[in-house]
């Protein structure tokens, strides 16, 4: 059995928490053991946040360990720079062509790192990184929060299971009325990855 | 037995067992999650603790189950002996805490010890080794040593489900309270549970009289004397049980390495040393010394790998078994499986793995260390902004506390001074007023803060003739965690109708006259008001009350920058509000992320900020 361990990086607010928790179901519903750790509290008032997810036979870390992540999922551009001692050569990297501005930078103290800066350092180890204008999607399907939805659906091409199968885990995991909007948003990602 | 003689309900017993095999499910839970299912299925009817991360989601969903009482507690010392009343009433119950909180909790976790119990007392508690949301990493495991207690330590999900049962039998037998311990990466990560729709706890019992019992519950001198020799008993009777129970297990693997490892780091070590033989432990106190003597003769080295402090190192050590551990693996900070892995390495336990493009991958981490930095900060909209833009303009010395507004300390608000722990602000203010210093000071705590330990210090300002201004900082919930109610917010945990204390009369009633309520966002107002307490000489207490706006999901029309007009002066930068953004020449706000607050509309010198 084929393993799979993703780390999804972003900034506390965005949802990461909600995509690892469908993320690890669909693991479940697939067959696989399946493993999450993430960060509460302090750590999600607009601070750097990681989730990681762990599918395979028999998992015993939550935590992925470093060099060995199959996907890296950027929710903000910036957030997915900081992981490239989880990449190999293999790493497919999905990121949300999009720019939360951290403090430092908002004050004019520090520099937003360009798409080319970011690019340099996570595909130094032979990593393919792929842009998604998640939030652009998003916004465009009734609510830019549901940048993380659009990003599973991107990712949920590489996984297998059918449409049917992500969109009804979805319906089980997002509250009842957003779940339609947040089904839209997921084929529209998905529809991006395989266009 | 003899009920089982007849024949219908030998029948009904065989239709519940496969009932319940047939439907039994695999659910996704957090540890958190699990061990509050454990104890409501082991029948657990009380519970009560205060919220803290790692731990607070133990209480809100063993709330959610039927048939329990469950509350938030103003602190842990409350929520104790809450817990413990319960026990001995006959009921099993439970307490769960972040590391911190046993420490407001532990004279109570001590009493509870010598007094013992009447019924199973499980104490959840949650280290956060790596300080995710807190302000020290201390291991608890030596509370079990110095409380004189046992401790179990799942490595997972369905493990904690399991062992909440195992802890309230071991309760029972033993007559003990049993700490439970997480960390960060136990209470906070999901693996997988077998879960059964149809299993439903034992029914509550009858209620009977309470068990008077003076000499084992009145703990004066006297009859705390008798008690301590029972306990030092009981802890040598858990040790022999620690040796024949299956919680701690041997699992045989080469010769070469034995190793001694419990909850998520046992997991680590699992991945790095997959052909290792294992002293997995699940009671990580009192230990298992015939298994732990048998694993040193299996194999040729013994190697402890633990999180934080030597704890089970010293005690193998103190055995006379010969064993390494802290010569190879940090005593600061969280472990990984990554962090595992190059400490075994450098130590020559396993051979280095081998890795691709290194130098390309060390520049690129170098790299990454370099990008700007991201800590929390305030939310767009927050009411604590207006308030800690007001107190740095004001130029006083702000003695803090524990809570969302501890963010008032970062850059570029740089309003706060002291943090220590929950409860501190208020007499360490009153403290500096008393000491040798040229500056103004304030105290400043959230509304839940007081009820946890703001009332003591308060009082002690009135009657030890202080004059510190306390402000209380009154979003109307516990916001860091997660919007937990308190005794301010007029609902309880299971989200039943409360009495509201309120937070102005309450000072009132203790004795405060200059006491005054303002609005965060009023920042003229809040900055009189401010000036006239600290002039005043007087004891005082500023409520700022602004309900938490992500709970409230308040949000206006976000105001826009009129790039003609903006000097690029940076006053409004200063307010430290993340939509605010600097460009080339001017400040641009994303109203994807603004509240529409109007603070920034109120400090820009230009009125370039415009509300439409």
């Amino acid at each position: 059995m084929k393993k799979f361990d993703f780390l999804m990086a972003g900034v506390g607010g965005q949802g990461t928490i909600l995509a690892s928790n469908i993320l690890a179901a669909a693991g479940v519903e697939f067959g696989y053991d399946v493993k999450t750790a993430e960060v509460h509290g302090m750590a999600q008032r607009g601070g750097s946040v990681e989730s990681h997810v762990r599918w395979g036979e028999k998992v015993y870390s939550p935590l992925v360990e470093q060099g060995k992540a199959d996907f890296v999922i950027g929710f903000e551009t910036l957030e997915a720079g900081r992981w490239p001692m989880y990449l190999n050569k293999d790493t497919v990297i999905l990121v949300n062509d999009y720019r939360i501005p951290p403090p430092p930078v908002n004050l004019g103290k520090a520099t937003y790192p360009t798409k080319k800066e970011i690019e340099a350092i996570l595909t130094s180890s032979g990593s393919k990184i792929i842009w998604i204008n998640a939030t652009g999607i998003a916004k465009d399907m009734g609510n830019p929060a549901m940048v993380g939805v659009v990003l599973l659906g991107a990712l949920s091409v590489y996984l297998g299971g059918t449409e049917e199968q992500w969109l009804s885990l979805i319906e089980r995991l997002v509250p009842a009325k957003f779940a339609e909007m947040n089904k839209k948003a997921f084929v529209a990602g998905r529809a991006e990855k395989s266009a | 037995m003899n009920s089982l003689k007849r024949p219908e309900n030998r029948r009904n017993l065989l239709q519940t067992f496969w009932k319940g095999r047939l439907n039994k499910l695999k659910k996704l839970m957090t540890g958190n999650e699990a061990v509050a299912y454990g104890a409501y299925l082991s029948g657990v009817k009380v519970g009560a603790a205060y919220p803290g991360t790692p731990s607070t989601q133990i209480m809100e969903n063993f709330a959610t189950y039927p048939g329990v009482f469950a509350e938030w507690a103003p602190n842990e010392k409350v929520s104790m002996d809450v817990a413990i009343g319960a026990a001995f009433a006959g009921t099993r119950a439970m307490v769960s805490t972040k590391h911190v909180g046993l420490n407001v909790a532990a004279d109570s976790l001590f009493y509870a010890v010598y007094t013992g119990i009447n019924a199973g007392l499980l104490i959840c508690c949650a280290d956060d080794p790596g300080m995710h949301s807190s302000q020290n990493e201390q291991d608890n495991r030596n509370y079990a040593k110095f409380a004189k207690l046992p401790m179990l330590e799942p490595a997972d999900s369905e493990e904690a489900k399991q062992f909440a049962g195992v802890a309230l039998e071991m309760s029972e037998t033993f007559d003990t309270p049993v700490i439970m311990r997480f960390v960060t990466r136990t209470s906070h990560s999901s693996s997988v549970v077998d879960y059964d729709p149809d299993q439903v706890p034992p029914p509550q019992e009858e209620p009977q009289p309470y068990k008077r019992n003076p000499q084992k519950h009145v703990m004066v001198p006297a009859f705390a004397r008798g008690r301590h020799p029972v306990i030092e008993e009981k802890i040598k009777k858990l040790s022999e049980y620690a040796d024949t129970s299956s919680l701690n297990r041997i699992e045989p693997g080469d010769d070469s390495i034995g190793i001694i490892a419990a909850g998520s780091v046992y997991n680590y070590a699992r991945e790095v040393f997959p052909n290792a033989t294992f002293l997995k432990l699940g009671m990580v106190y009192p230990l298992p010394k015939e298994k732990i003597r048998k694993l040193a003769s299996m194999v040729k080295k013994v190697v402890v790998i633990e999180e934080l402090d030597p704890f089970f190192e010293e005690q193998v050590s103190f055995m006379g078994v010969e064993v390494t551990g802290k010569s190879i693996f940090p005593v600061i900070g969280e472990f990984s499986p990554s962090l595992v892995r190059s400490c075994a390495e450098k130590a020559g336990l396993i051979e280095p793995e081998k890795k691709e493009n290194e130098t390309a991958a060390s520049e690129a981490v170098g790299k990454a260390a370099n990008l700007p930095i991201r800590p929390p900060i305030l939310c767009p909209g927050c009411g604590h902004r207006g308030m800690f833009n007001v107190l740095r303009d004001a130029g006083v010395v702000v003695l803090g506390d524990i809570g969302c507004y501890t963010l008032g300390a970062a850059p570029p608000l740089n309003a706060m001074h002291f943090t220590g722990c929950m409860g501190a602000s208020i007499g360490v203010a009153h403290g500096v007023t008393k000491g040798n210093t040229t500056d103004r000071s304030v105290a400043v705590l959230g509304d839940s803060t007081f009820f946890h330990s703001g009332l003591h210090p308060v009082i002690d300002v009135l009657y030890n003739k202080g004059t510190t201004t306390t402000i209380i900082a009154d979003n109307s919930t516990t916001g860091m965690t997660g919007h937990q109610e308190h005794p301010g917010t007029g609902l309880t945990l299971q989200r039943e109708p409360a009495v509201t204390v309120d937070i102005e009369k309450t000072v009132r009633g203790f004795g405060y006259e200059k006491v005054d309520v303002c609005n965060p966002y009023d920042m003229d107002n809040f900055r009189k008001v401010l000036e006239d307490h600290l002039e005043s000489g007087q004891p005082s207490v500023i409520i700022v009350k602004k309900p938490c706006v992500l709970q409230t999901k308040e949000k206006h029309t976000p105001p826009r920058i009129d790039p003609e007009l903006c000097t690029d002066c940076g006053t409004c930068l200063d307010v430290g509000c993340s939509p605010l953004v600097q460009e080339d020449g001017y400040v641009s706000i994303d109203p994807l992320l603004c509240n529409g607050c109007g603070l920034c509309v109120q400090v820009c010198p230009m009125e370039a900020i415009i509300q439409e």
